[in-house]
């Protein structure tokens, strides 16, 4: 019997989520002992047109990770759709926009002014920016354009199941990998990792109070940070009441609080608007002006809350007003 | 809610409100057994305590289709649970921060105080807030997040199926 045919793909992304196959180790001999990995760009070479000559739902999974924000990713993973029995969305990015999501704070504009004038190291003294169409002697060159609003996997194709976390715990993929050979697959858009908040199973939780109350947010700059008590309760923006688990506590162990990479649990929609939620809560204050003064220490509510699933979330974007003459 | 989105109309502003069973929703129904006249705009959602009120409330109705939102509680020290409201303020001072980063005019979300009694002050911020969003004009957020008829019949939005249990 043939062995099933496994794709690896990425889009907009920094490169973990590949890394984080890689950190199979010698675990990725008995993927590759059960599994022929047909697609591989990072690491392996297979062009677009061998994807193009495959039957349809000729790849059993895809494995697809990072943001998609260019009209080439589009393209790619549509294709990629049509060629693979099972989508998985593979890491934050996919999953929730991740950190590349977050160029939803601006426009496209903006972004490539900043990108391509902007930024202290660049010298651009002729204005020259990236253009999609120019007229060479050789012909009309074409570049990919990119998009205003980066997207999540989900919102530019059908999406199977997804695996969290930036970048996603080798076991977990491991895990997803056996599931699947197994055929013990779950309902279809479950995320591959366990359903339970980070704070629910962290090593810590003995020595977090019984009611957290903040007086003052800190920074982990800010602080020697004890090992061994709750982060929350120092005062430290620690997502992992809103987070889900499964990643395997490696922020709590090195004492740094939870980003909030995994994302959400089942029952919550908007991973960032119930994080921010359930901290602004803990102030220790009933006083107006306290309170404000005591939530004005988080610096930066949009990239604390959503690093990892603005796009994701109940807003997308920022909003712009359609101009005058519009709907 | 497409009933006053006519293209012909002068705008109208879609008002959600989230109203403390034991405060300000009291005082909406004694502002109507007072027959006081206020702007019809905002649908009224009686909640137990505004301490219930979950941002993503917020959130959603905005994306599904609201110009604003609207937040009543009972006054500080007045709650029927000792300190939803308290927790409830603390959320929105937050909120509206994340609003205003996000391109949100920060007129579209509001809390207010408002006591049993006070019918009066309920007409004078309907009227008010009504006002406010005529003039900012029409918030155009695409209504997609949530598609609830889908979330009820079997697809996977584990929030709302959840509630529907």
């Amino acid at each position: 019997m043939s062995k099933p045919k496994v794709g690896f793909y990425w889009c907009a992304a920094c490169g973990g989520c590949e890394e984080s196959v890689v950190d199979l180790a010698a675990g990725i001999l008995d993927v590759v002992n059960a599994v022929d990995i047909v697609f591989w760009p990072v690491a392996l070479d297979f062009k677009r047109e061998d994807v193009e000559k495959m039957q349809d739902n000729e790849m059993a999974v895809c494995f697809i990770n990072g943001a998609i924000r260019s009209s080439e990713q589009g393209e790619m993973v549509a294709l990629l759709r049509k060629k693979a029995g099972l989508v998985i969305a593979f890491g934050s990015c996919s999953h929730l926009g991740g950190i590349p999501g977050l160029a939803n704070l601006y426009n496209k504009e903006q972004v490539m002014k900043t990108a391509y004038k902007d930024t202290v190291t660049t010298v651009n003294e002729s204005n020259t920016y990236p253009v999609e169409s120019y007229k060479a002697p050789e012909g009309n060159l074409t570049l990919p354009s990119l998009w205003n609003t980066v997207k999540t996997l989900d919102q530019v194709i059908d999406v199977d199941y997804y695996i969290p976390g930036c970048p996603p715990p080798s076991s977990l993929l491991a895990d997803a990998v056996n599931t699947i050979l197994q055929g013990k697959l779950p309902a279809k858009g479950s995320v591959l990792a366990p359903d339970t908040a980070l704070c629910h199973e962290c090593p810590r939780k003995a020595s977090k109070p019984e009611k957290v109350a903040i007086k003052e947010f800190k920074r982990p700059h800010e602080i020697i940070i004890d090992e061994e008590k709750c982060l929350l309760s120092q005062g430290l923006l620690c997502l992992g009441s809103a987070t889900r688990s499964g990643c395997g506590w490696v922020c709590i162990n090195g004492n740094m609080p939870c980003t909030g990479c995994m994302g959400p649990i089942s029952r919550v929609h908007d991973h960032g608007t119930k994080a921010l939620s359930a901290i602004a809560s803990l102030t220790a204050s009933n006083d107006e002006a306290e309170i404000a003064a005591i939530l004005d220490k988080i610096v930066d509510p949009a990239g604390t809350f959503f690093r990892y699933s603005l796009p994701a979330s109940l807003l997308h974007r920022k909003y712009e007003a359609p101009k005058e003459g519009g709907k | 809610m497409s009933d006053i989105k006519n293209e012909n109309k002068p705008f109208e502003p879609r008002i959600v409100a989230f109203f403390c069973n034991w405060c300000t929703y009291t005082a909406a129904d004694l502002a109507g057994t007072a027959r006081m006249t206020y702007a019809p705009n905002a649908r009224v959602v009686r909640i137990m305590c505004s301490g219930r009120l979950d941002p993503q409330f917020v959130l959603t109705a905005l994306r599904e289709g609201a110009d604003g939102v609207l937040i009543g509680g009972c006054h500080p020290g007045d709650c029927h649970y000792m300190e939803g409201n308290y927790k409830t303020y603390r959320r929105f001072v937050l909120l509206r921060r994340l609003l205003e980063t996000m391109g949100i005019e920060k007129e579209r979300v509001r809390m207010e105080w408002i006591a049993a009694s006070e019918g009066d002050r309920v007409q004078k911020v309907m009227n008010e807030m009504a006002g406010d969003l005529r003039r900012l004009g029409p918030l155009h957020l695409e209504p997609e997040a949530i598609d609830l008829h889908a979330a009820l019949h079997g697809e996977i939005k584990p929030m709302i199926q959840e509630v529907a249990r």
